[in-house]
């Protein structure tokens, strides 16, 4: 069970450094149970080592992390058990077809029924009558629409999606928009689409240099704003 | 079953399945070491005297650089498309993560060795399908896999992999190799269990000492 009244994700002083080159400066943040928020930022903002590191794959300089009321220090199974992760890269073996990969991380995510959930998560990405093609023979798109049903698999409370867009046509990136918009999930999302990501954004992150220089309501920012707001602090064009 | 037992047999399950459908290690290392023994067998010609002398160096010497070759590829498919990440992102422990790997380098590694040790015996002809000759070989690959999955996560985070993994693993293999190399000449030689046991419980020792060893180090290691 998570630890009631906590935010879903809360980061303190958060900092992360690659041979004394810090990626991450102080990164403070709370994202609220169910609430959408969106990071913008130029390459190099930090974005995937942030979202690395929340997914626990990546150890953090120092600073504090909790997820659902859980340290990341010292509970990182629970906080692996709440998360799904969506990433630039699929997670998927191509040699193996959809359905194996997605009953192999079932399995991984201890999921009673792994063929069962593998066939409903394939039906929720369209992809039910290519579930036992081997990845290796799919488009980019499809690998990541196998790999959102990946993250998916054990009904997971909070995503972290960097650039889940990446390689989807616009039907599949609507599609993926409904799903995350109507599952009730806590999201923290990257992206590059600043209007993809308003049309999601209860909350507005720019990340840049490491550092969080803007964090907004989504309600109190629009599209041209929000532009203009990027260009000004992170001196790039989104 | 117990979630850490069944998650460890899921992985090694994915490395099965992988392999028969690419057959990628098993084609190339079983290449590899038909290849050594066809050329050292015909290299010490037919002369029994010298074969008997050179066979058990030329058996060990063919699965020494046979296990590096597979070894050398046992974490390469968790880097493509980051599928290590995705591992490492589920409630798996990473002891889990290592013994599902060895098991699938150790079957692999059994296989090639099931193939190698009849053409062996077919062409040194000598009695390698003895007994002793196969509880060594299958004590020894203990061993083997179990420094050597830890060394090749080790060294497939670095440019130069392939150089890197016998520069590591081979030193440390060496007590196994040489111990396995004498049980095979005593076996060969048709001595009794009794002298050969010595060197079957320096390798069995090697195999308890690196399997806690890396077991408990591997955390270290695939994290970052």
């Amino acid at each position: 069970m998570a630890v009631p009244g906590t935010p879903a994700i809360k980061i303190s002083r958060l900092t992360k450094s690659f041979n004394h080159r810090p990626a991450l400066r102080g990164i403070d943040l709370e994202v609220a149970r169910g609430e959408s928020a969106v990071i913008f930022g130029p390459n190099g903002a930090g974005k995937t080592t942030l979202l690395k590191i929340l997914a626990t794959v990546m150890k953090a300089t120092s600073g504090d992390i909790s997820i659902e009321g859980f340290d990341l220090k010292k509970n990182a199974d629970e906080i692996r058990r709440r998360i799904g992760v969506v990433s630039h890269h699929s997670f998927l073996y191509e040699s193996l077809t959809a359905r194996e990969n997605l009953e192999f991380y079932a399995r991984l995510q201890d999921i009673a029924d792994p063929a069962g959930r593998a066939r409903e998560v394939a039906a929720m990405v369209g992809m039910t009558a290519r579930l036992d093609d081997r990845v290796g023979t799919f488009s980019r798109g499809m690998q990541q629409r196998i790999s959102i049903a990946r993250a998916l698999l054990h009904q997971p409370s909070v995503l972290l999606m960097d650039e889940p867009e990446t390689g989807l046509d616009q039907h599949a990136i609507s599609m993926l928009w409904s799903l995350l918009a109507e599952g009730g999930h806590t999201i923290l999302l990257t992206t590059h689409s600043l209007e993809r990501g308003l049309e999601l954004a209860d909350k507005v992150i720019i990340l840049d240099r490491g550092k969080i220089v803007l964090e907004k309501p989504g309600r109190e920012i629009d599209l041209n704003s929000c532009k203009q707001a990027y260009l000004e602090l992170t001196g790039d064009r989104p | 079953m117990n979630s850490s037992l069944s998650k460890t047999l899921a992985i090694m399950r994915k490395d099965i399945i992988a392999e028969l459908r690419t057959r990628e290690v098993i084609v190339s290392v079983l290449v590899f070491a038909l290849l050594v023994i066809v050329i050292f067998n015909f290299a010490f010609g037919a002369d029994r005297t010298t074969m008997e002398a050179v066979a058990p160096g030329v058996l060990w010497v063919a699965f020494a650089f046979a296990g590096v070759l597979a070894l050398n590829r046992t974490f390469i498919p968790e880097k493509d498309n980051g599928c290590l990440e995705g591992i490492l992102s589920c409630p798996v422990s990473r002891e889990a993560i290592y013994l599902g790997k060895m098991l699938a380098a150790f079957l692999f590694m059994l296989a090639v060795e099931a193939v190698t040790l009849p053409v062996f015996a077919l062409l040194f002809n000598l009695p390698v399908l003895s007994p002793p000759i196969i509880i060594t070989t299958i004590l020894a690959t203990i061993g083997f896999v179990a420094v050597g999955t830890l060394f090749s996560a080790l060294a497939v985070n670095t440019r130069a992999r392939e150089m890197i993994l016998p520069l590591l693993f081979l030193p440390v293999a060496v007590p196994v190799i040489i111990s396995a190399v004498k049980a095979s000449t005593l076996a060969l030689a048709g001595q009794g269990w009794g002298d050969i046991l010595s060197w079957l419980q320096i390798i069995v020792a090697f195999d308890a000492i690196f399997l806690v060893v890396s077991y408990l180090i591997f955390n270290f290691i695939i994290e970052e």
